[in-house]
């Protein structure tokens, strides 16, 4: 995994409250055995019609979304299903930080494993990132803050550990690994 | 510690009987896993995982496996009569069947007589017993916790540390009571109970929680109604739903083909009664629900927080409401009731239990389900299956003209292609009505088994009380 440090990106906004892991990335493409390449099917009912064609109106398919990295949406984002599918497909997409108020347990902890920074950030901060859709932000995992464009800062609280992982580019498995004494050790006892 | 002096919650305990280290302010606890369920849809790429560090799975004796999310359950398809036509799921179930072999853990195969959705089978099997750790890549683990487990859903690379290390890094949750006092009326069910907690505590309010479910309402359920109860627990959001385990559990278990028997069946009931919590244990928030004022509940938009008692007039809501009634083609203001349906779907691992089948059977003797409507029933397990065969249910399901099929998650995904039509109403015993959960554009109304079966007689959204004495 590539470090994350600091992002600094324009924003896309997806305001819905309970956005969940269905619509992230929806059930019928779960029959795979990949570990990637799911850039098109992120969102895939919110972003195509019927007819496989891009809608336009959508957040994710208008021009000024191209390059963003940074995901602000509704409370409650990545409810539902524990598919790791979710934040794989917005790795894919090209994020590497979702903002919100509040992210749902599991996708929260999935996000993590996968180098994107879930943020959770305060009412009023999420407020006006939700009315600027497009503003240029740092998600900085260092100092544990998004930073807005007038120099503001709403801290967001990410685990010691998880953050340390991060920062290094280092995944749990590996420390989980040099812990197998102690677990081989509490099986004995 | 004058901490290990204070009277522990269920939670608490079970917590602390796994820490194989405790959590610190630099690092989450190092949790022990007792059990390891998996299944064919979120274990490929833990594999994959796996295989890049040179890793096997060290326990394969505490990892079991079944296929249920995409596996067909059209019964030529499942005995091999012809080839499964979804190419993708049958990949994924070869898939799981070499790394089986290749691991040593145990597979119960397309064929397997105790194949089933794996939330079915673990307790029906006896291998989901008190006191243990309990996880699978499906966030409807915390089903197991009706038996007094700490039982939750994690994601793919969990599931790849899980079988590296039979552990997991966890921060421990916070812990929410949630009681029930009171007689269910006739026609309310566990079903009904839990909709009706999840509309009042919100689809997050059991965030960053374990809940625990108590209380006479909770006790005086059946085990396979407990089961329902925990199972939408996710469905608030929770970490994990559990129920103090007492003499209905312990009568469930006796008997189970991996429960011990015998003397060791006795010594193993004083070990379980003692996972239940100390009286007077604090819990970080508690809600009391009056089971008197429970009616049967129906969900009218796109999460299982937005559901009403059946014969309510949907509310207005919020911004996000109004984009659920959108999509569900209703209006606030209006009544579900006498509203027409295309499809029934009875199933899933939160209604597909033996007493979910009778429940349903018992609308639908004697009855036809109405023309227009397509009525699915989808057995958890093959063992349900079987048992409700050796009932005649199928008999009574197949002659109203419903479909009786091989177990598996079927609709309540819609992965494998058991899926109903844009635009459709389907009256669902499964636990999410999201958006194109049931298919693309596809209308879920979330609802008990009764529920479920007056409105495949009818053909319209209809009050169980009125066939349900």
């Amino acid at each position: 995994m590539e470090p994350v440090r600091l992002i600094r990106s324009r924003t896309v906004v997806l305001p819905e409250a309970d956005i969940d892991t269905d619509q992230i990335f929806p059930a019928r493409f779960l029959t795979t055995t990949q570990g990637g390449g799911f850039a098109d099917m992120l969102f895939a009912d919110w972003r195509f019609g019927a007819d496989g064609r891009p809608r336009p109106e959508f957040a994710l398919n208008r021009p000024e979304a191209a390059g963003c990295q940074v995901l602000v949406a509704g409370p409650n984002f990545g409810c539902g299903s524990s598919r790791e599918h979710a934040p794989w497909a917005l790795r894919d997409f090209g994020f590497r930080a979702v903002i919100s108020t509040s992210i749902a347990d599991i996708f929260f902890s999935n996000a993590l494993k996968n180098g994107l920074v879930p943020a959770r950030i305060d009412a009023t901060s999420h407020a006006w990132l939700v009315a600027n859709p497009g503003a240029e932000v740092e998600v900085d995992l260092e100092a544990g803050c998004v930073r807005l464009p007038d120099g503001r800062e709403a801290p967001f609280a990410i685990d010691p550990f998880a953050r340390h992982c991060l920062l290094n580019g280092v995944d749990e498995l590996g420390y989980l690994l040099s812990r197998l004494p102690a677990i081989e050790a509490w099986e004995r006892r | 510690m004058a901490s290990d002096m204070s009277p522990q919650t269920m939670f608490e305990k079970i917590w602390r009987a796994h820490e194989v280290a405790p959590e610190t302010a630099e690092s989450p606890a190092i949790l022990y896993v007792d059990l390891h369920l998996t299944h064919e849809v979120t274990s490929p790429q833990a594999f994959a995982q796996l295989a890049a560090r040179g890793r096997a799975v060290r326990r394969p004796d505490r990892t079991l496996a079944t296929l249920d999310h995409a596996v067909p359950t059209d019964t030529a398809q499942v005995f091999g009569g012809v080839p499964i036509r979804l190419e993708s799921a049958a990949r994924q179930i070869g898939e799981l069947e070499k790394n089986a072999r290749a691991h040593g853990f145990e597979l119960l195969g397309l064929g397997d007589a105790r194949r089933g959705i794996v939330h079915v089978i673990g307790p029906e099997l006896g291998v989901t017993q008190p006191g243990m750790t309990i996880v699978c890549g499906d966030s409807h683990t915390s089903t197991h916790g009706a038996f007094g487990t700490l039982a939750f859903g994690i994601g793919t690379t969990e599931v790849a540390h899980v079988f590296a290390t039979q552990c997991l890094l966890q921060r421990k949750p916070k812990t929410l009571a949630i009681a029930v006092e009171g007689a269910l009326a006739a026609g309310v069910g566990a079903k009904d109970l839990v909709l009706a907690v999840i509309g009042r505590i919100g689809v997050a309010g059991g965030a960053r929680q374990a809940i625990e479910y108590r209380g006479s309402t909770i006790r005086a359920l059946s085990m396979e109604e407990r089961m329902t109860v925990c199972n939408m627990s996710i469905e608030a959001g929770a970490r994990a739903g559990m129920i103090a385990p007492d003499a209905v559990t312990f009568d469930y278990l006796r008997g189970r083909p991996r429960v011990p028997a015998g003397a060791d069946f006795d010594s193993a009931v004083e070990r379980w009664r003692a996972v239940a919590g100390d009286a007077g244990a604090a819990f970080d928030r508690e809600i009391v629900f009056d089971a008197a004022t429970i009616e049967p509940m129906i969900s009218y938009g796109t999460n299982p927080g937005m559901v009403m008692p059946i014969g309510a007039a949907i509310p207005a809501g919020d911004g996000s409401d109004a984009q659920a009634l959108r999509y569900m083609g209703l209006e606030a203001g209006e009544a579900l009731l006498g509203r027409a349906v295309q499809v029934v779907f009875i199933g899933s691992c939160t209604n597909a239990r033996l007493s979910d089948l009778r429940a349903a059977a018992a609308v639908l003797r004697g009855r036809q389900v109405a023309r227009g409507v397509r009525a699915l029933v989808v057995p958890g397990s093959q063992q349900v299956k079987r048992a409700a065969e050796a009932e005649g249910l199928h008999r009574v399901f197949l002659d109203a003209g419903a479909e009786w099929r091989e177990s598996g998650c079927s609709m309540c995904v819609g992965i494998n292609g058991d899926v109903a039509a844009a635009g459709e109403y389907v009256v669902s015993t499964s636990n999410r009505n999201f958006e194109g959960r049931q298919g693309q554009g596809v209308r879920t109304l979330l609802a008990s088994p009764v529920t479920a079966a007056a409105a495949a007689v009818t053909g319209r959204v209809t009050d169980p009380r009125e066939f349900v004495r």
